[in-house]
């Protein structure tokens, strides 16, 4: 017998009032990461020593661009996802823990929204 | 009686290292570098988007030997995140839970990441000549 209420049993929602789609997410993303970040270790071996020129160079061969944006969004929604649950675990009290999980929010996204706009100013830029 | 002085939940300290908790721990301590490594490569993009002399100095800084180190280190964090996550991967697919199984698994991420690591220095140190 369960204590749940017909509603939240039918929400399916459970005590994080989330489900599991964020448990889901951190998987899917995880998932894409493997392969992505294989290629990603094997080009930054490229990168050693490398001018703008040449980086730039690199960025214009077919799939780089893509490539590394796909990385770049996967890993940025992995890690905010990963540092959530480190902030949660670790930082008690509300207010501290709500202002940490909005800067990690904001901070993922302006990480991810910057280098993708970096990779198209060096890539199309001129 | 002062409920300071009783016992609390057990302490983390008191408990023998063990390869499963050791290598829990070290998945988190991972990825939060791994997160101070992605902010190095945003910083590096946008160094490149600035122009040559910026981008220069972001390579300059990590060829010196500090550079090197913190990428050797993102370098191991990031293939040992990458292994154990695949075994994690295959806890939450149901498989591999026994607890021999989860040992061996263990060693087999430590011993694969640092393979990898070496490897792949190796291989650049083979490319671009020191």
């Amino acid at each position: 017998m369960s204590l749940q209420s017909d509603l939240g049993r039918v929400k399916g929602l459970g005590s994080s009032k989330s489900g599991t789609s964020h448990w889901w997410a951190q998987r899917v993303t995880a998932l894409a990461l493997i392969p992505l970040t294989l290629w990603f270790i094997y080009s930054t071996i490229k990168f050693v020593g490398m001018d703008l020129i040449s980086f730039g160079a690199w960025l214009n061969e077919p799939g780089s661009v893509l490539l590394l944006s796909l990385f770049l969004i996967a890993l940025f929604y992995h890690m905010q996802l990963g540092l959530q649950v480190v902030i949660e675990d670790y930082v008690h009290g509300e207010k501290n823990k709500v202002f940490l999980l909005l800067i990690n929010k904001f901070a993922a996204a302006l990480f991810a929204i910057s280098s993708l706009v970096a990779i198209i100013q060096i890539a199309y830029g001129g | 009686m002062n409920s300071r002085t009783r016992p609390i939940s057990p302490h983390l300290q008191v408990y023998k290292p063990q390869i499963t908790s050791v290598l829990s721990i070290l998945h988190r301590i991972t990825g939060v570098g791994l997160a101070v490594g992605a902010l190095a490569l945003v910083y590096w993009l946008n160094s490149a988007a600035y122009g040559p002399e910026a981008f220069n100095r972001t390579q300059e800084f990590m060829a010196t030997w500090f550079g090197r180190l913190l990428l050797f280190g993102w370098t191991w964090a990031l293939f040992y995140h990458l292994c154990n996550g695949i075994r994690h991967l295959f806890w939450d697919a149901g498989m591999g839970f026994g607890l021999p199984n989860v040992n061996f698994t263990g060693w087999i991420v430590v011993l694969s990441s640092i393979i990898f690591t070496l490897g792949s220095w190796f291989i650049g140190y083979g490319m671009v000549g020191g």
